[in-house]
């Protein structure tokens, strides 16, 4: 189709968010392939200069998302990967309203752009598995066609649900167009900078109390593996995409040697609320929900299309914990020390009074 | 109706005959499997003050060593164990299945907590237990009763204990189990999850025993008065995805529940209040306050019946009557089971 693109592989290729951390990586891992001619990287005009040295390959252009349709048109592009997600509000770029902005009606304008650019054939959208809403009565797995019970108390659930409902149009709309919708369980790795890090990388880690919500975590090299895939090759349809397996809350915060300080749920949203009101902390309710209810998503579907397996949940976490024992509190060795100690006592208390009796 | 009746013998017993009787004497360390690695990698590093009990214990050993020495080491193991436990508790080293089942925790804490209400308060026995396949998925079907839904935990641990292949009843739980804090994670950890079409289908396509008590609040709830008597069963969802996934449903039938907190009256508007399906008045539980949470010891018996397959009916998964007369099969063979057992014990709270 392409002159310069091989088989699966387009030619041109435009990744928006690459003013972000998801967005700079799978920019730069796809300039890095020689099958993809051109990677261009669009921002909007005010986004920050993070990621500069990772960006060399990649042409960046700044513009605003109501001029995108234009530019799309323009540069004859062959695949859009959409990564402009912002996932908790950030309270020094506008907060809630900004992060609602970016997510409903940056998606919506690139939607419609992605629509009228006449020769694309890939879009790749990076969705959440917080698609699949909260509810009590919710199965314990969800496959992808599981449908959400209520809608999330969350704005970034809301967000979610809303995208996906969009590139549902754009999919009836334009039946040519590979679309992929990938629905990412939270980020973790050595590296990756997000909320659930943040969290996990805290001495004494606020739960919920009498919750031990099943977490499920995808490694950050895994989603950039899955994402660059989805524009070489070609996989229509939605894909969870997650790490094997399942860690509960209280089992993760064990495992990287923090205390957990249990909570009462209203007592835990309030402060969340309240936290975002002062400036500080960006936990929101999506978080609350997600540490009361937990969310565990089958994989089997991107094992079968992708003949790629991400690495397991408690692997991608202990990838986490190693580079992040700055904060730990309790390690294994000490653990196994205060083990021995006690066995110890109670060999040489009871041997002693063995001596006695006889 | 008939042609499941016709196709459920023969093929019960081609299918159930052969295995049951194998007392299965691999099945037990593959239980135990997950204790027995870091059970001995915890003596180990613990080894050096070995020697030097032996050391302690040396004079007598000379005299009778067999004798001396056996509790000391059973008491040392036992406490040794028990510290490694703690420890990989407190490391976070333990398996969680995607459903939220700990089988470490359930194995170590949950289960002999159960065992002591059920032998020693209930004297529960159970007869049929070969009717419970060795390996691969059945639904146990059961009748609900005693306020609190303590036959579901105590059916599962009686399971586990008496089975040769000591298998894991996984429970469907009503959602109201799921929003109340802490039962809902007691709920998780010891195997329940909500009951809904796919996570049964989930886990009987992943080979499990799922238990399931169709009355659900109707059957806990009910009065005294209404004691032993099946309540309506439900749009039969546990057949369905019994149906769907071909597993062989086997009916069980529990006797005792009703009597250990039984229900004199239901305060509605209370119950209505707290959002509880109904508020129990038991002859000690308002009454007495906490001391009414207390079950009375009546005489437990529990029996499996014959499973029934349903291998043959996967497309009728949907069909309204297929679905119906197999939930009123189920319904009968678990009310007709309940008398015979209600003959052989004449004195609910009889030795």
């Amino acid at each position: 189709m392409t002159p310069g693109g091989t088989s699966g592989a387009p030619g041109v290729v435009v990744v928006t968010g690459v003013g972000r951390y998801l967005g700079a990586h799978v920019a730069a891992r796809l300039a890095a392939d020689p099958r993809i001619e051109r990677v261009i990287g669009v921002d909007a005009p005010d986004a920050g200069t993070e990621f500069p040295d990772l960006l060399d390959r990649v042409e960046r252009i700044r513009v605003d998302s109501g001029a995108l349709g234009g530019l799309l048109a323009d540069l004859d592009v062959d695949a859009v990967v959409h990564l402009a997600l912002v996932t908790s509000p950030d309270p020094q770029h506008g907060g809630r309203s900004a992060m609602k902005d970016q997510n409903v009606i940056g998606s919506m304008q690139m939607l419609a752009a992605c629509q009228r650019a006449p020769r694309l054939r890939k879009l790749v959208v990076r969705s959440s598995t917080a698609a699949y809403g909260v509810s009590f009565r919710d199965p314990a797995v969800f496959t992808e066609e599981t449908e959400p019970r209520e809608v999330p108390r969350g704005g970034f659930g809301r967000d979610i649900l809303d995208l996906e409902g969009y590139v549902r149009g754009f999919r009836r709309r334009r039946p040519d167009v590979t679309a992929t919708v990938l629905r990412f369980a939270p980020f973790i790795g050595s590296t990756a900078d997000t909320t659930l890090t943040r969290y996990f990388s805290q001495p004494f880690v606020p739960t919920v109390f009498g919750r031990d919500p099943r977490l499920q975590f995808l490694h950050f090299d895994d989603a950039l593996e899955v994402l660059h895939r989805s524009i070489v090759e070609d996989h229509p349809g939605t894909y969870n995409v997650a790490g094997p397996g399942v860690l509960s809350l209280s089992q993760a915060i064990r495992r990287a040697g923090r205390v957990a300080v249990p909570v009462l749920e209203p007592g835990l949203s309030g402060a969340a609320a309240l936290a975002r009101t002062m400036g500080f902390g960006r936990y929101g309710l999506d978080q609350v929900d997600l540490f009361v209810h937990g969310r565990v998503v089958d994989t089997s579907r991107l094992e079968q299309e992708y003949g790629f397996t991400p690495r397991s949940t408690a692997a991608a976490f202990e990838d986490f914990i190693r580079a992040h024992h700055g904060g730990v509190v309790v390690t294994r060795d000490q653990l196994a020390a205060a083990e021995k100690l006690v066995l110890d006592g109670i060999r040489q208390v009871r041997s002693a009074m063995r001596e006695r009796s006889s | 109706m008939s042609a499941p009746e016709e196709g459920r013998d023969p093929q019960s017993v081609g299918r159930f005959d052969v295995p049951q009787q194998v007392p299965g004497p691999d099945a037990e360390p593959a239980r135990r499997n997950g204790h027995r690695p870091a059970a001995q990698a915890a003596p180990t590093p613990a080894a050096p003050p070995t020697p030097a009990d032996r050391v302690d214990a040396g004079p007598p050993a000379a005299t009778g060593p067999a004798v001396a020495d056996r509790p000391g080491d059973h008491w040392d193991r036992k406490v040794a164990n028990g510290l490694a436990f703690l420890r990989r508790r407190l490391a976070g080293d333990y398996e969680v299945d995607e459903f939220g089942f700990d089988s470490e925790l359930t194995d170590a804490v949950f289960h002999p907590l159960l065992r002591v209400l059920y032998r020693d308060w209930f004297r529960t026995e159970v007869s049929g237990v070969e009717h419970v396949p060795v390996d691969g998925p059945a639904l146990v079907v059961g009748n609900h009763s005693g306020t609190v839904a303590l036959d579901a935990l105590i059916l599962s641990a009686a399971l586990h204990d008496k089975h040769p292949a000591h298998r894991y009843l996984r429970l469907l739980g009503a959602d109201l189990v799921f929003r109340m804090p802490v039962v809902s994670e007691l709920a998780r950890k010891t195997g329940g999850t909500v009951a809904c079409n796919p996570d049964a289908e989930r886990l009987l396509g992943g080979g499990d025993l799922v238990g399931v008590f169709p009355e659900g609040f109707k059957g806990i709830g009910k009065l005294y008065a209404d004691r032993y008597k099946l309540q309506r069963f439900g749009r039969g969802g546990f057949v369905s995805a019994a149906l769907r996934t071909g597993t062989p449903i086997v009916p069980v039938a529990i006797v005792g529940g009703e009597e250990i907190y039984p229900m004199l009256a239901d305060i509605k508007p209370l119950a209505r209040l707290l959002k509880l399906p109904y508020f129990p008045v038991t002859p000690t539980f308002p009454l007495l306050g906490p001391l009414g949470m207390v079950p009375l010891p009546s005489k437990w018996l529990i029996e499996f019946c014959p499973p029934i397959p349903t291998a043959h009916l996967t497309d009728s998964a949907d069909d309204p009557l297929v679905v119906f007369n197999l939930a009123d099969q189920v319904r009968e063979t678990i009310q007709q089971t309940l008398h015979t057992l209600l003959e052989r014990r004449p004195d609910p709270f009889g030795p």
